[in-house]
């Protein structure tokens, strides 16, 4: 699959016809449904505690249903114009900004209980304008949040990595910020349903405890349970992809009609058998 | 936007850093939209108001129905919370814009949107 990062700019990628698609498409709803309730329950904030959450990328708001349900207030914002028109068609009920994370989030400091984000750090890895340094980016990005972050709060996103160096890039940047954490990988042995989640903390103490990093699920080669997401692909039944295939251009009709003409002449033809206008077995 | 939300919104342009908070709202359209009451949220966001903001910005807005200090027992004042409920989660900006009163950047608000993106001179 090609990335999308690759293709524009964030803002223009999600553009209307993929913001369309947010509001439309369940398939895309379902999985980014499931890794927000994945990175909620990472945030791991006490039962019962109705928290003031940061959605960073929130897009069309599906993430910000997740954390609705779950009791908390929460504040999102996005770089595309587009997504949160969608947002505001489907009634979103957090709080909306157009902001670019990698200007730095303008809120207090201590401000969230916690801090979610679905496919968005990869995007601030790019150089999309001459001003941009990825890393200057990342930076002011993790540094405004530390400090909007309550102490003790948990940042979790959800990313994409395109390689080692981005991992090792964003969480450089992180730790030189002050966050502490590590990255959870869930259903690593998995290539569709494996999911990268950072989880960084904001203070490595909570009353007194010392956090520890989640588990990640389905590290003994258990499969993604099915009733989510299925990510085994299914076997495409199409004709389509049959007919697509290129024909041979010299059949075996071809061969005959060619066979039956040098006869006609008079020429020596070998015999027509099963074997006639077959391809030879490929050799070593 | 909801006035919780601006309560906690700073003006984040580069070297802005002192007196940056709050952004005064001009021109504002409200809007009010019921939302459920949950007094443990209140209760959890009592700490982080900036209570003086509020009650100053909530002036201008011609909101007087907050008291002018804190009540001493405003975590179990039920009165109060249905009061701070109303005004800090069901009143929306519509529309408006912001003014830092430090740098006097201006944050425009559309449909309930602010626009927080800064000119590349400001990061």
């Amino acid at each position: 699959m090609s990335r999308p990062e690759h293709q524009a700019p964030p803002e223009i990628v999600y553009g209307g016809e993929e913001a369309a698609k947010y509001a439309g498409n369940s398939r895309i709803a379902a999985i980014q449904a499931e890794m927000a309730s994945r990175a909620v329950e990472l945030l791991n904030l006490p039962e019962g505690y109705p928290g003031y959450i940061l959605d960073v990328g929130c897009g069309s708001g599906l993430s910000g249903e997740v954390l609705e349900e779950e009791g908390h207030v929460w504040v999102g914002f996005d770089i595309s114009p587009a997504m949160l028109e969608v947002a505001l068609e489907q009634e979103a009920t957090g709080d909306l900004f157009l902001q670019d994370a990698g200007q730095g989030i303008a809120f207090r400091p201590g401000t969230f209980d916690g801090c979610i984000s679905i496919s968005v750090l990869q995007w601030l890895c790019n150089a999309d304008k001459t001003s941009h340094h990825p890393k200057a980016r990342l930076t002011r990005f993790f540094s405004t949040l530390y400090s909007a972050l309550r102490r003790g709060a948990r940042a979790i996103f959800q990313f994409y990595p395109e390689n080692d160096d981005q991992i090792q890039l964003i969480m450089g940047c992180a730790v030189r910020c002050g966050f502490e954490g590590g990255l959870v990988v869930d259903y690593p042995n998995s290539k569709k349903a494996k999911k990268f989640y950072l989880c960084l903390f904001a203070g490595h103490e909570v009353n007194g405890v010392k956090q520890q990093l989640p588990t990640a699920l389905g590290e003994d080669e258990e499969e993604p349970e099915e009733i989510g997401v299925q990510y085994t692909s299914k076997k495409r039944n199409d004709s389509r992809v049959r007919s697509n295939r290129r024909k041979p251009l010299k059949d075996k009709n071809w061969v005959l009609k060619k066979k039956e003409q040098l006869r006609a002449k008079g020429d020596k033809t070998a015999s027509d058998s099963k074997y006639t206008a077959r391809k030879r077995r490929t050799k070593f | 936007m909801r006035l919780i939300t601006h309560n906690m919104l700073q003006c984040h342009v580069r070297g802005c850093n002192a007196n940056n908070f709050p952004l005064e709202l001009q021109e504002v359209v409200l809007e009010q939209e019921e939302a459920e009451m949950n007094e443990d949220f209140l209760r959890n966001m009592l700490g982080k108001l900036e209570y003086d903001a509020l009650v100053a910005t909530c002036h201008k807005l011609d909101i007087n129905d907050l008291p002018v200090t804190l009540p001493e027992d405003a975590q179990y004042n039920e009165e109060f919370l249905q009061i701070l409920h109303r005004i800090i989660l069901e009143t929306h900006v519509k529309s408006g814009k912001m003014v830092c009163p430090n740098c006097n950047h201006t944050y425009s608000i559309r449909d309930g949107i602010p626009n927080m993106l800064l000119a590349e001179h400001e990061v």
